[in-house]
């Protein structure tokens, strides 16, 4: 099993490296490079939810999915369980991370609140991905109230 | 060995279909289509089964007078369809389990190649050859 910290250097400096290029500082620029972000990770999560459920029996609904994000996902991606999961069984599901492994590294509390939502694009991206190869169509958005806590509000969006 | 490999799609539109030999292509890819209707019977029959184990091999479709039919179905709902020829008794549930499994791994790694978009037709020479293996030797 690769080391976790390569893919926490990879990320950083994938953000970084956007962040540098982005010609227009203002609102307009930061969101394409979001938008970036969160289709690389869209991407990335097709392919691991193709290739992670591959010896597992079928899902038999939503919530089973769910489950599998929460456990197998960030096992695989974070080496670590997502901490809670919570729904209003009406398609809204709330997962909730104590120590994101990708903001524990920044800052413990209130500093540098503003700079996580770039640090989060792609990990919403990844779950968007691997929930749409699963055949859920979703809505992801991420917030921080205090690093490293996060939670990942997943909205199914019914067709 | 298979006469005839399909990759179906979840919105039910072929990926990648090859049959061998090459003459007869229409009535596999008519084959094929026909099974679909079994594969979405199964999968709804599993939906409502209280039984805890779901798996993921469909088995035997429907067989007809020359040829055998056996699918499979995927977490993200994308189907392999197998034809076989009936003549070839010696074929057991194991080996096309394995066919199978190949086909699924295959598949993965098309996927995780970044060339490759999801929804498009399959081109992988990779995946090629290894359908190449598994299908009947016709000199």
């Amino acid at each position: 099993m690769a080391d976790p910290a390569l893919f926490e250097f990879l990320h950083t400096e994938m953000v970084a490296e956007l962040w540098a290029q982005d010609p227009d500082p203002g609102p307009g620029g930061q969101k394409t490079s979001l938008l970036v972000l969160e289709g690389m990770g869209f991407r990335v999560g097709q392919a691991l939810g193709e290739r992670l459920p591959r010896e597992m029996l079928a899902f038999r609904e939503e919530l089973d999915v769910l489950k599998f994000l929460c456990k197998d996902l960030w096992v695989a991606v974070f080496h670590k369980q997502m901490d809670s999961l919570r729904t209003n069984h009406q398609g809204t599901y709330v997962l909730q991370d104590n120590s994101f492994p990708l903001l524990v590294r920044m800052a413990s509390g209130l500093q540098y609140l503003e700079e996580a939502p770039k640090f989060l694009a792609f990990t919403c991206g990844l779950l968007r991905g691997t929930l749409s190869t699963l055949g859920v169509k979703s809505l992801v958005t991420a917030s921080v109230a205090a690093l490293p806590a996060c939670k990942f509000q997943v909205v199914i969006q019914k067709p | 060995m298979a006469v005839c490999v399909a990759v179906i799609a979840k919105e039910n539109y072929p990926l990648y279909i090859r049959s061998v030999p090459t003459e007869n292509e229409l009535k596999f890819h008519y084959m094929v289509h026909t099974s679909l209707d079994v594969v979405d019977e199964k999968i709804s029959a599993m939906g409502k089964a209280l039984v805890d184990q779901r798996e993921l091999y469909l088995g035997l479709l429907y067989p007809t007078e020359d040829y055998k039919v056996y699918g499979y179905v995927t977490n993200s709902k994308v189907k392999f369809v197998m034809v076989v020829d009936s003549s070839n008794t010696a074929l057991r549930d194991n080996e096309i389990r394995s066919m199978f499994r190949k086909l699924h791994n295959s598949y993965t790694d098309v996927m995780c190649n970044p060339f490759y978009n999801p929804g498009d037709r399959i081109q992988s020479r990779a995946f090629d050859g290894m359908v190449t293996s598994m299908m009947i030797q016709v000199c």
